[in-house]
């Protein structure tokens, strides 16, 4: 009688126990799985620039904030550089938050350049985070961003065909 | 790849900053899509672009599937001296294709 009892309360706790993991990783389970995007884009910014930290300012990323068609959204990055030997940028990075892959471009200047600005076209599958991130000859990194509101997202739909 | 356009000035002074414009027509299928039977389409972009002045490379760039159809890069560079400025564009299947233009710097 006694071992049933201890028996029927093991399992009362055990049944407890795994009831509530359950609970909470069903509570948990959405809250990590809503921001896999930034993780991956964290990664993918990690990649270039290490540990080194990323400050606003000196990028200027021009997108437009409102587009009708995200298969072709018109970018622009300038970086304010003289773009001589002992001072230039070495490189541009371009990053989003929400397609299925974080990168975008990279774009690698030199001194020679004279002016540190690139423009693109690039595809947006949703309303999104665009990041600029420039490497400086000094290995100092600078960004800026732009909230891009996308009304015909790219990918979704099929528009090349 | 067929058909490229390169915008390079004729003729610059020595010393000028000048924009280079290009424009590559190219798919750049991002290998997220499906066709009709939801047979995912592979993956087929032009991964890389790079310019050269008179053989010393100026500019590069990586590219992604997030890059446009048909990409159009645009950069500056330093006109130097007389010569021909060159790009490459590189594909995933292996594909090249390079434009060349010549300027005068005077």
């Amino acid at each position: 009688m006694s071992d049933r009892q201890l028996d029927s309360t093991a399992t009362r706790r055990q049944f407890l126990t795994v009831a509530g993991s359950l609970i909470g990783a069903v509570a948990v389970a959405p809250a990590q799985a809503a921001p896999p995007a930034p993780a991956t884009l964290a990664a993918a910014i990690d990649e270039i620039v290490g540990d080194a930290p990323v400050r606003r300012g000196k990028v200027k990323l021009e997108v437009p904030p409102l587009v009708e068609n995200g298969n072709a959204v018109p970018l622009t990055v300038s970086v304010d550089s003289p773009m001589t030997e002992r001072e230039h940028v070495k490189s541009i990075h371009i990053f989003n938050e929400k397609n299925p892959q974080p990168n975008v471009a990279s774009f690698y200047l030199d001194p020679r350049a004279g002016r540190a600005q690139v423009s693109t076209r690039i595809r947006l599958a949703d309303s999104q985070k665009v990041i600029a991130i420039a490497q400086l000859s000094d290995d100092s990194f600078w960004s800026d961003n732009v909230d891009v509101v996308v009304t015909l997202a790219a990918c979704l739909e099929n528009p090349q065909k | 790849m067929t058909h490229a356009l390169v915008n390079v000035p004729a003729r610059a002074k020595r010393g000028e900053i000048i924009e280079i414009k290009t424009l590559i027509s190219h798919p750049m299928e991002t290998g997220y899509r499906r066709d009709e039977v939801g047979k995912a389409i592979p993956r087929e972009i032009i991964h890389r672009f790079t310019c050269t002045y008179n053989g010393v490379e100026v500019f590069r760039a990586d590219l992604f599937p997030a890059i446009s159809a048909n990409p159009f890069i645009s950069f500056f560079t330093r006109a130097a001296e007389s010569g021909v400025i060159a790009f490459n564009w590189t594909a995933d299947n292996g594909e090249t294709h390079t434009e060349t233009a010549t300027i005068a710097v005077d």
